[in-house]
């Protein structure tokens, strides 16, 4: 029994697709690609925008791929609340496309990184995360150039007061500290929601933590989270 | 023989080599790389001249990079054969077996000159222009490693090189989605004028999914996808047979700018053609676009090729057959398919966004012939472009510097003052060049050859290229001597391993030896992970092979990997040659490298190189004993290189072969009993280098893991060896040694079980202590050798916290770029 059938939007230039595709089809779910150039998204229950270079990341991440005819449909269920969940460069085209508040700017190091942090979970009750126990530390890969977490300040704050911070950058042990902070994300964030909760954009790549031998199991977390509220739904 | 008449130089001499004069080096065919003797045996076998089109063709597929004219006898030596090999070199990559019905495509190649002119682009396109080799046999690209040379990072032009190849390897690599698993990095002054890029990529592909690039049935059309056409690399491939002068800064338009983007569109759009059996052949567009591309699908079809150049989509207006022909625009691949598949073809490729046009047909009269505006332009039979192609047998003579590095006066620069010191001496006292001796103690020494470029962390490099992209990557650069992939196509069951290697300072002061070492290393390093080495390919980076001394280099190389790949069961699967390695500094060293492939059944007791808790054990496995020869140990070593500016001395160590092939078969039953936690080469920097690199690796983990500060160490004894000095212990290098960490208690008696039936040497080394301390004890019985399985009596001889340690080896090689 398939524990729900997600969507994986493909945009030329994803190369996280078949990444995210094995990972829900080892946690059960029935999962199917999804074309950017389709209008319509019928028979599914969760959709996922993966990781990439859509667009090859000319001019800016997500700033074209946000033109995709598929965009206008991702735009719709959001508005619906359906769960969404955009991973890297998923997150920057959801920004790009308004669906998120803020925007993902250049790494203060100015280079692409990819290496293992720990994210603080915040908010326990989007469809991602509500499996979660609050404040668990997971210890999840980036792969990113643009993951510098921008927002004007009355932003900020309207996300903080709203909770919709998601995941925090944060030590192992779960504290602040700017050394935990990979990019130079103002407030450490590592991932959003809308106001709703439906739609959930991160940086760091669960897809690339559901095996013990390929970098840890915390990421099944967040998928597990989702099978949980469609089970309840269903 | 027909007589070689240059309209603006006169009549030329009477044996194709005509006299200097300036007039005859105007001539067309030297402008484009091409002797006159060269030049005169197409006349010969045409019949008559060729035009400029002709010309041009002839110029790349009979340059060195397209048609290995001075380098193929030589590589007949390699053995190539073997029950797990189903594509051997003479494709764009070998193709070996690897069980459970899937086959693995490797294949490295250098971008060199392209780097040295213009780093980022040109690493760039060495990454995309092996990526598309791969994809021509029909595999998915699943991992990329580099070997990459670079002058003194010290030096701001080295610096800026090395700085633009890394971030052109990680700008394409990352976009396309293609994970940098490892490789490695080494600085020398002899690649200060002319740095290497070796970039070798991996591709899977289920075995019935293989796909040949040849154009097979006549009438059967050429298709070409991806990229338009544009003006851009044209004579690439003839720019890199040539040394690097003065004038290369002019050659910068013959570098090729790379888009990423196109290329996974590539990937995509070619690999579901090959999965709908849409193809008859297909071949990427590399060095000498178009015609190099054509002419070799058509050579391996026996066929011929039609081809119409106003078919081809240009970038740009007013470009001639000549520039269209020769263009080496990047992200292009060329496609043979029956015509009825054309439009299922075309479709696939406008949903990816790529141009599909067809350019041309496969024809049955053996002619490669180019049509423009209706007219013949020009007609070569392929025959003369692949197989006339003129092969040398160049002269080979020792080179004189071996007189001198060889003397053994010359030798022991490092060693004479090493071999005196004192059994327990601090500080040792090192005598370097006469004027420049050096004072220091074994723990300065240490400290100062882990933060020696060349065995410093490359994290500054790795963490900028994605190395888990696609999911497989389960040893990850700097946690192991390889990477590691397991193969999710097959249930996780599978896992193959990846190691390159190549020490361009042992190959200088001895190419066979060096040639053996590079072989045996890479071996070593992927028997270190856990995986049976099963193949190679390989990189061979040399001078210009005009000159004696170059050539004997190349083919003492040639038979030193020969030796080892037939020793070790490892045979040669396909690899690359770069001559002309030269700038106005003279020639690199010789610098052969060694891609080794690894298999795995059992990937889920394969290890790193990071021992994992206080109480494992330290085993010594292999050549214990030292080399025969003492002083052999500091040749080439990273030590001399400290120490001495001199370059290398001496005579490496060599590597007994039946010994190496013992060790990483004793090393791969270990690991088939479980009881292996960490193991480790020993190799730059030779032992105390080596515990501590395993320590330092210990600790990242752990700090990645997020736990904080170092809290492991190692206490150490060195073997009692009475011929060898501690600091040749320490530090000396020499091959067929690895560390193997093993938990106390059962797993320990079985490893000391099955170490006892092997034969092989081994020592106790020492164990992991839960302080973050490094100590090294020297045997108290300093005279007699301590035998197996019994620890000596020691003495302290020196410690360093791993702190120390740690931050040594994590100094970046060039400060914070502005």
């Amino acid at each position: 029994m398939s524990r729900g059938r997600v969507g994986v939007v493909i945009f030329p230039g994803s190369n996280c697709d078949q990444d995210v595709l094995w990972a829900l089809e080892e946690l059960g779910f029935e999962a199917v690609r999804v074309w950017h150039g389709s209008m319509r998204l019928s028979g599914l229950d969760a959709l996922v925008l993966p990781g990439g270079f859509s667009y090859g990341d000319y001019l800016r991440a997500g700033a074209i791929a946000r033109f995709s005819p598929v965009m206008q449909a991702v735009t719709a269920w959001a508005e619906k609340g359906l769960p969404i969940l955009g991973i890297c460069n998923g997150f920057q085209i959801l920004c790009e496309a308004g669906v998120l508040p803020g925007a993902l700017l250049p790494n203060v190091s100015r280079h692409f990184q990819c290496e293992p942090v720990h994210v603080r979970v915040e908010n326990v009750s989007t469809p991602f995360t509500r499996g979660i126990p609050a404040g668990r530390v997971l210890r999840l890969p980036i792969a990113h150039a643009q993951g510098r977490y921008f927002a004007p300040p009355e932003v900020l704050a309207a996300l903080e007061r709203n909770g919709q911070v998601v995941f925090r950058y944060t030590s192992a042990a779960g504290e602040r500290a700017a050394a935990a902070n990979p990019n130079g994300s103002l407030n450490d964030i590592a991932g959003i929601c809308n106001p709703a909760g439906n739609v959930v954009g991160l940086m760091p790549h669960p897809e690339r933590a559901v095996h013990r031998s390929l970098g840890g199991e915390d990421g099944r977390l967040i998928f597990l989270s989702l099978a949980e509220v469609l089970a309840t739904v269903m | 023989m027909t007589r070689v008449v240059h309209t603006q130089a006169g009549v030329a001499g009477d044996s194709g080599a005509p006299a200097r004069t300036g007039l005859q080096t105007e001539a067309p065919w030297r402008r484009q790389g091409l002797t006159d003797a060269e030049y005169a045996r197409i006349v010969e076998l045409l019949g008559r001249h060729p035009n400029e089109l002709e010309l041009g063709m002839f110029a790349v597929l009979w340059s060195e990079h397209c048609g290995y004219k001075h380098s193929k006898r030589a590589l007949r030596r390699f053995p190539t054969r073997g029950p797990q090999v189903l594509v051997g070199p003479g494709e764009n990559a070998g193709v070996v077996d690897i069980g459970e019905s899937f086959a693995v495509a490797f294949r490295m190649e250098s971008h060199n000159h392209p780097c040295a002119i213009e780093p980022y682009q040109g690493a760039a396109t060495g990454v995309g222009g092996i990526i598309r080799d791969i994809l021509a046999m029909g595999a998915r690209p699943v991992a990329l490693l580099d070997s990459l040379r670079f002058g003194p990072p010290s030096e701001p032009r080295s610096a800026h090189i090395a700085r633009g190849v890394v971030e052109g390897i990680a700008g394409y690599g990352n976009c396309v989605g293609v994970p940098t698993v490892g490789g490695e990095i080494a600085f020398d002054p002899a690649y200060a004028g002319n740095p290497l890029c070796n970039v070798l990529c991996v591709g899977l592909i289920e075995k019935e999914r293989l796909t040949r690039a040849a154009a097979t049935g006549v009438g059967n059309v050429c298709i070409l996808v991806g990229q338009h056409t544009g003006r851009d690399g044209i004579h690439g491939a003839t720019f890199a047979s040539v040394e690097l002068d003065a004038e290369s800064e002019s050659r910068r338009p013959s570098v090729q700018v790379g888009d990423p983007f196109m290329e996974k569109l590539l990937i995509e759009a070619c690999l579901e053609i090959v999965e709908r059996g849409l193809a008859v052949g297909i071949q990427d567009l590399g060095a000498a676009g178009l015609t190099s591309s054509l002419a070799e699908t058509a050579g391996r079809g026996g066929t011929g090729v039609d081809v119409e150049v106003e078919a081809v989509p240009q970038r740009e207006t007013g470009m001639t057959p000549y520039e269209v022909m020769l263009s080496e625009s990047q992200e292009r691949m060329l496609v043979i398919a029956r015509p009825e598949n054309v439009p299922a073809i075309k479709e696939i490729c406008y949903r990816w966004g790529l141009n599909a046009a067809v350019v041309g047909r496969v024809t049955g009269d053996g002619l490669f012939t180019v049509r423009w505006h209706g007219q013949i332009v020009g007609q070569v039979p392929v025959r003369l472009l692949t197989e006339e192609t003129p092969v040398y047998d160049p002269e080979a003579k020792e080179p004189a510097y071996l007189a001198v590095t060889r003397q053994a006066a010359a030798v022991p620069a490092v060693a004479a003052g090493v071999a005196a010191a004192p059994a327990v001496a601090a500080p040792a006292t090192l005598t370097g060049e006469p004027e420049d001796s050096v004072k220091a103690s074994p723990r300065e020494l240490l400290l100062r050859l882990l933060a020696s470029p060349t065995v410093a962390s490359k994290a500054w490099a790795y963490r900028r290229y994605d190395h888990q992209v696609q999911t497989r990557t389960a040893i990850l650069p700097g946690a192991g001597d390889a990477a590691l992939l397991v193969l999710r196509e097959t249930g996780m069951r599978k896992g193959i391993a990846l190691a390159t290697d190549g020490n361009g300072r042992l190959c200088y002061l001895d190419p066979r030896r060096g040639g053996r070492l590079a072989v045996a290393e890479a071996a070593r390093n992927v028997a270190c992970v856990g995986a049976r080495p099963i193949a190679i390919t390989n990189c061979l980076n040399f001078g210009n092979p005009e000159d004696p001394e170059i050539f004997w280099q190349f083919k003492e190389a040639i038979e030193g990997m020969s030796e080892a790949a037939e020793a070790l069961g490892t045979p040669v699967t396909g690899g690359n040659v770069s001559f002309y390695n030269e700038s106005e500094r003279g020639a690199i060293f010789p610098t052969p490298v060694v891609g080794m492939l690894g298999v795995t059944d059992r990937p889920d007791l394969c290890r790193g190189m990071a021992p994992g808790r206080t109480g494992q054990r330290l085993l010594l496995l292999g050549a214990v004993e030292g080399p025969e020869r003492p002083d052999e140990v500091w040749a080439g070593s990273e030590l001399q290189a400290l120490l001495s500016g001199a370059g290398p001395q001496g005579v490496p160590a060599d590597v007994d072969l039946a010994l190496e092939k013992r060790l990483q078969d004793t090393l791969l039953k270990l690991y088939e009993a479980g009881v292996v936690e960490a193991a480790h080469d020993v190799s730059e920097g030779g032992l105390a280098v080596a515990v501590a690199e395993m320590l330092i690796a210990a600790a990242e983990a752990m700090s990645l893991a997020g736990a904080g500060n170092p809290s492991l160490g190692a206490d150490v004894t060195l073997p009692g060896d009475p011929r060898l000095s501690p600091l040749t212990h320490a530090f000396g290098e020499w091959p067929s040694r690895v560390i193997v960490a093993v938990d106390p208690g059962e797993a320990e008696a079985r490893a000391v079980a099955l170490l006892e039936a092997s034969g092989l040497p081994w020592i106790r080394l020492g164990e992991i202590t839960g302080r973050a301390l490094l100590t090294f004890r020297l045997p108290s019985n300093s005279g007699s050798q301590a035998s197996p399985g019994e620890m000596p009596g020691e003495t302290e001889w020196f410690s360093v916290s791993l702190d120390e340690a740690w931050k040594a080896y994590s100094r970046e090689p060039f400060g914070r770029e502005e």
